[in-house]
């Protein structure tokens, strides 16, 4: 059922911001669980690479966008949390309305593409074909 | 049964990744615990659906990233990590260890050729007892081309930057010799003052080269301009200590070297310094820990213990502020000295780490200073009919004004940023954001001032 999808390098990267933003929105979190959350939302298809995903949250850090502190879990092991502050949901809210615009530019370029070239194949947001 | 046996090789297997890890600078220990806490989750997890440890750490560690990539990664997002590393990672292999030594053949070269301009005049008859005032508005002349053409070479920067850099010394050089300035006038004096200020900022974009669009960039040049200053008071002091004992042994021959030392000796070490200091900063970086951060935090509290007692004083003897002629240039210093001391805690303050006392210690610094200022300006502002508007107070009290904005502003952020309303790089952002504006006034002090004042 996954359809093995490589979402480019730099939509990746643009993502990741809202991504993090957006899962701590949800809650508290550490590294490892926003990657599993990143890897279940997207069904396998958003691939990050594990380690990167740290430098972009010391960048949000650094920007006042989240905050951390280390706690010690019940294994007995020091894991840092992350939270989002709120100059990071404002920033959220923000982006969510750039994405949200881009989206229906989108869409709409698609649906327009639909119309004129009906033998295409297009792949309307959130509908998995398999590409034959 | 097999993960038991295998459980102390995954150990040490982590424990290898770790030391990888830990001979990265760009990655601190608290980036490697935060990783390794990952690399544990992601083993535990994939042991969990039926991958024996091995293939569970090979399949973790790929997972987590390439480590050159990664800390690559690490070292964009800590670039002042990043700043220290560049010097150690050089220094390994055969080839970077040639291009050391080049680098040190070119710095030196360079500083001959400084030592060898500043006595180029003197074969045209332009001694420098005599015409003081030439050597004065010429000083940077002599150094700051040599200076910027090393970080051309070194950051081996475009043609047209280059052509901009030299249009920009070019168009200083002919304000600062085509005036009829009056002879030790003021206006010559405020040329010689302001000339370097404006100059600097050039050294800056050479310094900084593509880099001078980032904000790390500009602060990078904001640390290096306070190592070159570091450097270069501890070489004069050595050149002090040279020259002293050169004068007493020569002395007890009976030959005097005094008028060697006066024409040849200062004046060449003195521009050579410039460039090997600089030189000594880039190269040393990592050699010596940085030292401006160190004093700032020695001073700091010095700084405001002073101001307090003298805010202090004030209000409880009740005395004015007595506005005789180096009253502003006395504030001028002050301000910069606290905006230097504002400046390199900021530079070596870990953006990542919360408010601390430090912090509070320096909007104390910084709050004192601005009340000590404005006591001064009240006092200047009711009381300038009566002196006039010579230049010189002109220029100083633009300084004050330019200085008072950047630190009222700077104090505003710190006083959020401690509050937790933003981000420290907000602050950081505003600093090297203004550096224009000092260069810019420092330019209209040098092309407008000496017209306007009639070139007295």
């Amino acid at each position: 059922m996954e359809a093995n999808i490589q979402i480019n390098k730099d939509l990746i990267a643009a993502s990741s911001t809202p991504i993090v933003l957006a899962i701590l929105a949800e809650g508290d979190s550490y590294g490892y669980a926003i990657i599993k959350r990143v890897r279940e939302l997207s069904g396998g298809r958003m691939e990050w690479t594990d380690g990167m995903l740290y430098p972009v949250l010391h960048r949000l850090e650094r920007l006042g966008l989240i905050e951390s502190r280390w706690e010690t879990a019940e294994s007995g092991r020091r894991r840092k949390y992350y939270r989002i502050t709120p100059s990071g949901r404002a920033q959220l809210a923000e982006q969510r309305r750039q994405w949200e615009a881009v989206e229906e530019t989108m869409r709409n370029l698609w649906s327009a593409l639909q119309a004129s070239i009906p033998a295409g194949n297009p792949e309307p947001a959130g509908v998995l074909s398999n590409g034959g | 049964m097999s993960t038991l046996e295998n459980a102390p090789s995954l150990e040490e297997q982590i424990a290898q990744w770790r030391n990888y890890l830990r001979r990265r600078q760009a990655i601190h220990s608290v980036d490697v615990a935060e990783l390794e806490d990952h690399l544990r989750e992601l083993i535990a997890d994939l042991v969990g659906s039926g991958l024996t440890t091995d293939e569970a750490f090979l399949v973790a560690v790929k997972r987590m990233g390439d480590l050159d990539a990664l800390s690559r990664e690490f070292a964009r997002e800590h670039s002042d990590r990043l700043w220290k590393q560049l010097v150690v990672v050089s220094a390994d292999s055969e080839e970077s260890r040639m291009r050391a030594r080049k680098d040190v053949f070119v710095v030196l070269c360079l500083a001959v050729a400084a030592a060898v301009l500043i006595k180029v005049p003197a074969l045209f008859e332009i001694q420098m007892e005599q015409d003081t005032g030439f050597y004065a508005r010429n000083l940077s002349f002599f150094v700051l081309p040599l200076l910027t053409g090393y970080f051309v070479w070194k950051r081996q920067l475009d043609v047209r930057t280059v052509r901009w850099l030299a249009v920009a010394f070019v168009v200083a050089a002919v304000f600062a010799n085509v005036y009829p300035f009056t002879q030790y006038g003021h206006t010559e004096g405020l040329t010689a003052l302001h000339l370097p200020i404006a100059l600097w900022l050039i050294v800056g974009m050479a310094y900084a080269g593509r880099r001078w669009s980032e904000v790390a960039g500009r602060m990078d040049f904001i640390w290096f301009s306070g190592e070159v200053f570091i450097y270069y008071t501890l070489i004069g002091l050595g050149g002090g200590v040279l020259a002293g004992i050169m004068g007493l042994i020569f002395n007890a021959i009976g030959v005097d070297v005094e008028p060697i030392f006066a024409s040849w000796v200062l004046p060449c070490g003195a521009v050579g310094a410039v460039l090997i200091a600089s030189w000594l900063v880039e190269a040393k970086q990592s050699v010596i820990e940085n030292m401006a951060p160190v004093l700032t935090r020695l001073f700091t509290p010095l700084f405001a213990a002073v101001l307090i007692a003298f805010l202090v004083t004030l209000i409880v003897t009740g005395r004015g502020i007595d506005i005789e002629r180096n009253a502003l240039i006395a504030f001028d210093l002050l301000l910069v000295v606290v905006l230097g001391l504002l400046l390199y805690s900021m530079s070596a303050r870990d953006p990542q780490s919360p408010p601390g006392f430090f912090d509070v210690l320096q909007i104390v610094l910084l709050v004192s200073a601005l009340l000590a200022d404005a006591v001064a300006l009240w006092a200047i502002a009711a009381r300038i009919s009566e002196f006039g508007l010579s230049p010189n107070r002109v220029a100083a009290l633009g300084e004050n004004i330019i200085l008072l904005v950047n630190l009222a502003w700077s104090t505003v952020l710190y006083v959020r940023f401690l509050r937790g309303r933003c981000s420290f790089s907000l602050l950081e952002r505003w600093q090297t954001e203004y550096l224009p504006v000092y260069a810019g006034w420092a330019a209209i002090v040098v092309i407008l001032f000496p017209p306007l004042f009639g070139y007295i």
